[in-house]
């Protein structure tokens, strides 16, 4: 069965890392999927969380039309897919118009790794990424969406990566979208707290399922002059570990995103 | 709107609060403990329960029901107390209760009142109160004994005094306890407690009146129930004259069936323990043939705000039956403790509870100040939606315009790129270029211009060049035309 | 309006009912009266000997000790021997209740015996509990003339005596035995649910037995279930 797939690429891969974006597509192309992308910006988290639900409101609506073509909606990002599976509905609701349409759209939106797992049963992966990882759990993907062995799962099929668990793997890191620059000072001691649970597996590799998270945890990280690379774990499981780590300089030649998704040596199989 | 003028809240300086607190090396030392101890024990308790999730719908379930119908449980109860010879008294705010409770106290010519601990107590500034009136309360459990000697508040709802090391304590008991010889040995825990045993067993002896909380009210059969581990709340509500319940209206359950369930799950999700030592069913004074107990029975049944809460949005607020499991699971919690929210409630439950309380113009942090991690909820013995409920005190104050102005600022710029997706693509494409560009050698920025909450502390990561999209359309051809909506530019 | 009024009147605006409502009014009359119960957990569910076993292992858990006797004429040695074996002075105060009264204290030699609520100045006292819980190693004791509630707090060693079958499996059957013994609706002054000694983690976290009330607690099941 080909699925059809609208990827919301979330406002921070879009700008920050779109090698995040080209590795989610092509985890789901190697699963026999049909991606698009239809023109986007954001899930309309930040006024959501602000207690601007009219400006939350008409993102919604806009998102909820751009994706309404697709059978699917797969987004690599728990806390964005949390926004579009959980509070769409709740934003609508009481709504004689839009709720029906938002209940079918969370019905239809996937985090991308329960997605690979839960719908197209992808349960291996054919990357090679020569690391010991850990992973920390999103609080969106874990407490909202539920994943939790899904990416492990998975991670555990890529060859030559060692998995292993932090302590505390599902405490928040501290991010909390505008609450780290509203209250830096207490992001900063919590995010300390995970940067020291990271440091403590001894491994070379920080993984996550956020895009905001791992930011957050990889500035710590390289503040504080860790020597541990930081990724997002669709970059993991498609093999796409060219493009250097979050935060790290792209050696000679500059970055080109682009490329790298043609030079990958993962395929996802079925 | 409850008067707060012998509790002043300092919510409105959280930040600073929270900034003191992070500097609070005392502080920070005891703060571990919370992190590791309950948050395990509650775990383990869990898992010896097969039936504990089940046990926290029937719990809320429960709750629901009752405060559906308060109204006949609050008359049904009533009844019973005072078919057993009790009082029931109302009152409306918290200062009605205060005058209340110093009436009784006059009445019976009161010097000193023993206290179990109480929530409520500290929520209408009781002691502050009594004191200037010419009453002593006395604390009796053993951390709010300790705070009272510090003249704090609690900072937990369950372990008042989590805040602090054995070494403070041991300071003030030095500091308080002056007859007692300079040169004895405090250093363990065991010594201190067992020096707070014998003051205190003086003081239960002495009191004339004592005045507890309520953990729970029952319907059926008009009891009050508090729960302890010490057994102070026993000895406060046996020995003197009179005892005083002081409880809020959303106290009540039905039967004693209704009690078990919530039993069930109160002490497992606050200390981790299948029951907490002492559960005591109060029902009326001492009666005739019995020879010990108090000779009144005193229930002041607070309201201060909570059946206008029945209302709106935050009804599921009163299902709460404080066992601090949100607090103990907060990551925010963790990090500055429970004085930094600045007033009675801290933690999750505070966050809701407080601007309820005291207003959302002065405890407009407490809402904010969450990354909505969702442990809080997750851990709810009564499956309360703290972070929802945080979210609409947010959305009450941006609609009241009560969020800070940079905020709403930011925000407006923000949603003006956000609703125009072909703008945002503009905008976001010519960013990420020049981010990309300045960023090119490290890979990060140690400082960036409107970024310094993030900058202070971590690095940012340059962004790898071109937006997703941008280069998305360039390799697979123009970007899926939004349904409805005309295509912008190209990029 | 008084207090009273203001507080109903304003619970039924925010619910938006008069408090007259026929459903509402019997659905509360129906659960008082019916008191359904909810979810009750499978552990106490056991035959009398396995409840025992359970009561008494968490007893233990909560830091208590137990022992088992034949009969009550075994009470006092075993009483005498816990005093001896914890080096306390051989004096313990009871109530009225008419099981320990009918017990034969004199076989215990010199074991002192008094009678009464504690002035706080045993520094043992004995008690007959009303009802056990398999669940929790929870003991039930009622106030009254026959066990004096401040024998259960005051003395810094409490022994509680209870009758094998008086062990029940969870909250609920120990709930329906108050209601049969005490009617409908009815409870004595103080009902005291009692599992293991008094303690507090007040100072770090750290458990510490013996806070305000008894250091210790001895039960002694009596006979068999």
């Amino acid at each position: 069965m080909v699925r059809r797939i609208g990827l919301l690429v979330t406002c921070l891969v879009d700008l920050i890392r779109p090698s995040v974006g080209f590795a989610t597509a092509k985890l789901m192309e190697d699963a026999g999927c049909i991606v698009e992308v239809p023109r986007q910006s954001c899930c309309g988290q930040p006024a959501f969380n602000s207690g601007d639900r009219t400006a939350a409101r008409e993102i919604a609506r806009q998102v909820i039309e751009a994706f309404a073509p697709y059978e699917y909606v797969v987004v690599p990002s728990g806390s964005c897919a949390g926004m579009l599976k959980v509070h769409y509905p709740e934003l609508f609701r009481g709504d004689p118009n839009w709720q029906p349409r938002a209940d079918a759209f969370a019905e239809k939106t996937y985090e991308l790794v329960s997605f690979l797992v839960d719908v197209c049963r992808v349960d291996r992966v054919a990357a090679r990424v020569e690391a010991v990882a850990t992973y920390h759990d999103s609080c969106s993907s874990l407490r909202e969406l539920g994943v939790r062995d899904q990416p492990r799962r998975l991670l555990a099929t890529v060859q030559g990566l060692r998995l292993t668990e932090m302590r505390d793997a599902d405490v928040c890191c501290g991010f909390g979208g505008a609450f780290c620059v509203k209250y830096p000072e207490i992001s900063n001691a919590i995010v300390s707290k995970k940067a020291a649970a990271i440091a403590a597996t001894g491994a070379d590799l920080l993984l996550a399922g956020d895009l905001g998270c791992l930011m957050n945890m990889a500035g710590k990280l390289q503040r504080d002059g860790a020597n541990i690379a930081v990724r997002h774990v669709a970059e993991v499981l498609a093999g796409m570990t060219q493009e250097p780590a979050i935060g790290m300089p792209a050696g000679p030649p500059p970055c080109s995103p682009p490329h790298a998704a043609e030079s990958r040596e993962g395929e996802v199989k079925r | 709107m409850t008067d707060v003028a012998t509790h002043a809240a300092t919510s409105p300086r959280f930040k600073d609060n929270a900034k003191s607190a992070l500097a609070d090396a005392d502080l920070q030392n005891a703060l571990k403990f919370v992190e590791v101890n309950f948050i395990a024990r509650r775990r383990e308790a869990a898992e010896r329960l097969p039936e504990f999730d089940a046990l926290r719908d029937s719990a809320r379930d429960i709750k629901d029901h009752t405060l559906a119908h308060l109204d006949l449980y609050l008359e049904a109860y009533e009844n019973r107390v005072v078919e057993r010879g009790g009082h029931v008294h109302y009152a409306v705010t918290g200062e009605d209760a205060r005058q209340i409770i110093l009436d009784i106290c006059r009445k019976l010519g009161a010097r000193t009142v023993t206290k179990g601990k109480s929530m409520v107590a500290e929520e209408i500034g009781l002691n502050d109160f009594l004191a200037a009136q010419g009453i002593t309360p006395i604390e009796t459990d053993l951390g709010e004994y300790i705070i009272q000697l510090r003249h704090e508040m609690p900072s937990h709802i369950i372990a008042p005094a989590v805040h602090l090391t054995k070494a403070q304590i041991e300071s003030d008991f030095r500091r308080v306890h002056a007859h007692l010889p300079a040169g004895r040995n405090l250093v363990e825990p065991t010594s201190l407690l067992t020096e707070a045993r014998a003051v205190l067993r003086e003081k239960f002896l002495a009191a004339d009146v004592g005045i507890t909380g309520a953990n729970f009210l029952v319907a059926e059969t008009g009891s009050s129930v508090i729960i302890t581990n010490e057994g102070n709340g026993d000895l406060t509500q046996t020995l003197p004259k009179a005892h005083i319940v002081l409880a809020s209206i959303e106290k009540l359950v039905p039967t004693l069936e209704d009690l078990s369930q919530l039993l069930r799950v109160l002490a497992r999700s606050a200390t981790g323990q299948d029951m907490s030592v002492y559960t005591t069913l109060s029902t009326g004074p001492r009666r005739p043939d019995d020879p010990d107990g108090p000779g009144e029975y005193h229930v002041v049944l607070l309201d201060n705000g909570r059946s206008s809460m029945l209302a709106g949005e935050f009804r599921d607020m009163l299902r709460c039956i404080r066992c601090g499991a949100c607090m103990n699971h907060c990551p925010i919690y963790h990090a500055v403790g429970g004085h930094a929210y600045g007033w009675v409630y801290p933690g999750p439950m505070g966050a809701v509870l407080t601007p309820s309380l005291i207003g959302i113009d002065k405890a407009g942090h407490l809402p904010n100040a969450s990354t909505f991690c969702g442990r809080c909820e997750e851990v709810c013995p009564v499956r309360i939606p703290l972070p929802r409920m945080m979210r609409s005190w947010r959305e009450r104050e941006f609609e009241q315009h009560l969020s800070p102005a940079t905020v709403r600022s930011g925000l407006a710029f923000w949603g003006f790129f956000a609703k125009r997706p072909w703008l945002y693509g503009v905008a976001t494409a010519l960013a990420a270029r020049l981010l990309a560009l300045a960023g090119r050698t490290r890979g990060r920025f140690s400082w960036l211009p409107l970024a310094s909450g993030w900058t202070r502390h971590r690095d940012f990561p340059a962004p790898q060049g071109g937006t997703f999209q941008a280069q998305w359309n360039r390799q697979r051809g123009r970007l899926a035309r939004p349904v409805g909506q005309a295509d912008g530019p190209n990029l | 309006m008084t207090p009273r009024e203001l507080v109903l009147a304003t619970v039924r605006r925010s619910l938006g009912v008069t408090g007259a409502e026929a459903t509402r009014r019997s659905e509360v009359a129906a659960r008082l009266a019916g008191h359904p119960p909810g979810v009750v957990p499978e552990r106490g569910q056991l035959e009398p000997a396995g409840r025992l076993d359970l009561f008494a292992r968490m007893v233990k858990a909560a830091a208590g000790t137990v022992e088992r006797v034949a009969d009550m004429a075994e009470i006092p040695a075993a009483v005498a021997a816990f005093l001896r074996g914890h080096n306390l002075p051989l004096a313990i105060r009871h109530g009225g209740d008419p099981l320990l009264s009918s017990a034969p204290w004199k076989l215990a030699g010199t074991l002192e015996i008094r009678q009464g609520a504690s002035d706080g100045a045993d520094l043992a006292a004995v008690s007959h509990a009303f009802a056990a819980v398999a669940e929790t190693g929870t003991l039930v004791l009622t106030s009254g003339a026959d066990n004096p509630t401040t024998l259960n707090f005051l003395p810094d060693v409490h022994i509680v005596v209870v009758d094998a079958c008086d062990v029940v499996s969870d909250f609920e059957s120990a709930m329906a035995r108050l209601r049969s013994r005490f009617g409908a609706g009815v409870m004595p002054r103080a009902v005291n649910m009692i599992t293991g000694p008094s303690r507090s983690a007040d100072i770090e976290q750290t458990l510490i037995l013996g806070a305000h009330g008894p250091r210790k607690l001895h039960v002694i099941v009596v006979g068999k279930p």
